[in-house]
């Protein structure tokens, strides 16, 4: 404003087109800051509480991982707990560690080749399936066990294949041994990716079957046409259909890779014990908020962060190159 | 009936080839079913028959009956942590679905300052903080061992927020713009025009976030270290993964025993009731649910 009045003593010719192509400018950019803040005073009301929310339940906590370069005492709190610099992270040196990290690979590697593709394979048959009652059926069915929590879950799995279970009463009386699954240590890394694929290989079909449906059903009947029978159109039309939701989810899956299902893993580590079922959470868990040493677990937990992070945006950029559009494009 | 549904183009299924996918689909829905039929005959089965039968129920049991259910009750473990569970639940998603409303809605249009709040938000589904720095930001806000500490650290899911705020841009402008001529405010617009519009979704994601409160077990764990507090899923693991007996169980002779195992049924079944009631009804809403939040985000 104040430079318009500084060149009013110009000639008038200059001014007015200066003023013009300021007028310009100001549409351009919309109205003042404060004219705007007062336009969207209710939504920015409305937004607070959520913000607010997000600042003090996700960003402070951020903060609070200090305790990493400490050693915290609860009792002294983060001003006068002692500082340690780097001394916390001598904890990715012992083998309770390791034996965290290493359960946690087995799960993750288990997961990605058994759970992964099984909502893939279970769309596809459900795609297949043409009568639409059917398949309302079928649905409703297999997206249920999404719904059961996992002390539910496990509670069931326990009265099923558990000790005095189903299975090994059925066993028992082929005149076979009576295993438990439930306490198998052995087993343990299947028995944790068979309950997940029980419970969201169904609620997983969502997002492939719209995906399915996405796909023109002229580049079927053009194969079709073309002498392409049922599996060569399986290859050629449906399943180039599905590799970027395919893609998405992968990369979804490789942010989480290190948080393999904790609150199961942790409801089962007392059946089947520590050296078996004790992952990256459980590890954090256990040491930290259990035995008090808050600087070293805090430091596993920070660290396996930033790698679920890296991963994440790592493997975005890989999608990118690839031609794909990956979670955000850019 | 069956050929008119299928296109054209499509060759006719071989019988073999019909024979194997019907008994893969009967086998996929017998494993998921299963289980509920199970669990629910040996909640209603005597001790005798249990005893009998070597604790396993297949499909009925002979002669049903509800003394587990009236043990779990006599208790009053199971009945109280039933009433905490049911409160947070409902407490909790009103709560939920109220500050997901309002966030989702402002920042549904071009705001000042919208775009830094939505990064905010999003950058919460990549990185988290950790378990211990929420614990002691819990201890710190002196929510520890509060019925709060269940429902405020969770009150707003990213993936939640995300559906709504999708649906909510997917509205037409017109009908907004109609709406702001007529003199009508953001909040008239948001309770007169865009909620209304919303009853599908808002049903998907209150259902989301109930089912989540209904479960909650990590959170109590973590939180709750008075057991007086406790809700369902702690108990659930208590007297059915634990193996602690029942408490309280008055059993008066002559009248039908439970044995621990249809008690521990029966605690199942009465943590999945209620998740069985809602679904059906909810349930022919989830694709539209899931996807605008999935796809779009």
């Amino acid at each position: 404003m104040h430079r318009v009045s500084r060149s009013s003593g110009r000639s008038p010719d200059r001014a007015a087109s200066r003023a013009a192509r300021q007028a310009a400018r100001r549409v351009q950019s919309g109205p003042s800051l404060g004219a705007r803040l007062r336009r969207d005073r209710v939504m920015l009301l409305l937004v607070l509480p959520g913000f607010l929310f997000f600042v003090v339940f996700h960003y402070v906590p951020l903060l609070g991982n200090v305790i990493v370069f400490q050693d915290y005492q609860p009792y002294l709190g983060f001003k006068d707990s002692p500082w340690v610099g780097l001394g916390n992270f001598s904890v990715f040196a012992e083998p309770d560690f390791y034996r965290a990290l290493l359960n946690t690979l087995k799960f993750a590697v288990l997961q990605l080749v058994l759970f992964f593709p099984a909502p893939i394979g279970l769309a596809l048959l459900l795609n297949s399936i043409i009568s639409p009652k059917i398949k309302r059926f079928v649905q409703s069915v297999v997206y249920l066990p999404h719904f059961i929590g996992w002390v539910i879950l496990i509670s069931i799995s326990q009265q099923l294949i558990g000790g005095t279970g189903l299975l090994p009463q059925f066993l028992g009386e082929l005149g076979l041994p009576r295993v438990d699954l439930m306490t198998s240590s052995g087993f343990f890394p299947w028995l944790v990716t068979l309950q997940l694929i029980w419970k969201d290989a169904g609620w997983g079909t969502i997002i492939y079957l719209a995906a399915l449906l996405n796909i023109d059903t002229e580049h079927y009947e053009a194969a079709a046409i073309d002498g392409a029978d049922r599996w060569r159109r399986l290859w050629h039309v449906t399943l180039p259909g599905i590799v970027p939701v395919t893609l998405l989810l992968l990369i979804l899956n490789l942010g989480s890779i290190l948080s393999v299902g904790f609150e199961q893993i942790l409801l089962q580590r007392d059946a089947v014990g520590a050296d078996a079922a004790e992952v990256l959470d459980t590890y954090v868990y256990f040491h930290g908020v259990l035995d008090g040493q808050w600087g070293p677990a805090a430091a596993v937990g920070l660290v396996k962060g930033v790698i679920g992070l890296v991963l994440i945006l790592g493997a975005n950029k890989l999608a990118h190159r690839l031609g794909h559009e990956g979670i955000y494009s850019r | 009936m069956k050929t008119s549904q299928r296109p054209p183009w499509m060759e006719a299924p071989t019988k073999a080839g019909l024979a194997i996918k019907g008994m893969v689909i009967a086998v996929v829905c017998l494993l998921v079913l299963y289980p509920f039929v199970n669990i629910v005959a040996t909640s209603l089965a005597g001790e005798s028959e249990i005893t009998r039968r070597g604790g396993i129920i297949p499909l009925f049991p002979s002669e049903p009956t509800l003394a587990a259910y009236k043990t779990i009750f006599a208790g009053g473990v199971v009945s109280h942590a039933l009433l905490v569970s049911a409160g947070i639940t409902i407490i909790g998603t009103a709560l939920n679905l109220v500050v997901t409303i309002a966030l989702a809605y402002g920042l549904s249009r071009p705001i000042v300052g919208g775009r830094f709040v939505l990064t905010c938000v999003l950058f919460t589904m990549l990185f988290g903080a950790g378990i211990i720095p929420n614990f002691l930001l819990i201890k710190a806000l002196g929510l520890y061992d509060s019925y709060a500490s269940l429902i405020v650290p969770g009150l707003v899911s990213a993936f939640n927020f995300l559906v709504l705020r999708n649906f909510f841009q997917n509205i037409p402008a017109e009908l907004l713009d109609s709406a702001r001529i007529d003199g009508a405010g953001d909040l008239a617009i948001l309770l007169r025009i865009v909620l209304p519009l919303s009853k599908a979704v808002l049903a998907v994601v209150a259902l989301f976030y109930a089912v989540g409160h209904w479960n909650a077990f990590f959170n109590a764990l973590l939180y709750l270290s008075d057991t007086g507090k406790w809700p369902l899923p702690l108990v659930l693991r208590l007297y059915v993964l634990q193996g602690q007996p029942v408490g309280g169980a008055t059993e008066s002779p002559g009248e039908a025993v439970a044995s621990i195992q249809a008690v521990q049924m029966a605690v199942v079944v009465v943590a999945l009731v209620p998740i069985l009631c809602v679904y059906p009804f909810l349930q022919r809403y989830f694709t539209k649910g899931v996807l605008t939040g999935a796809i779009k985000g």
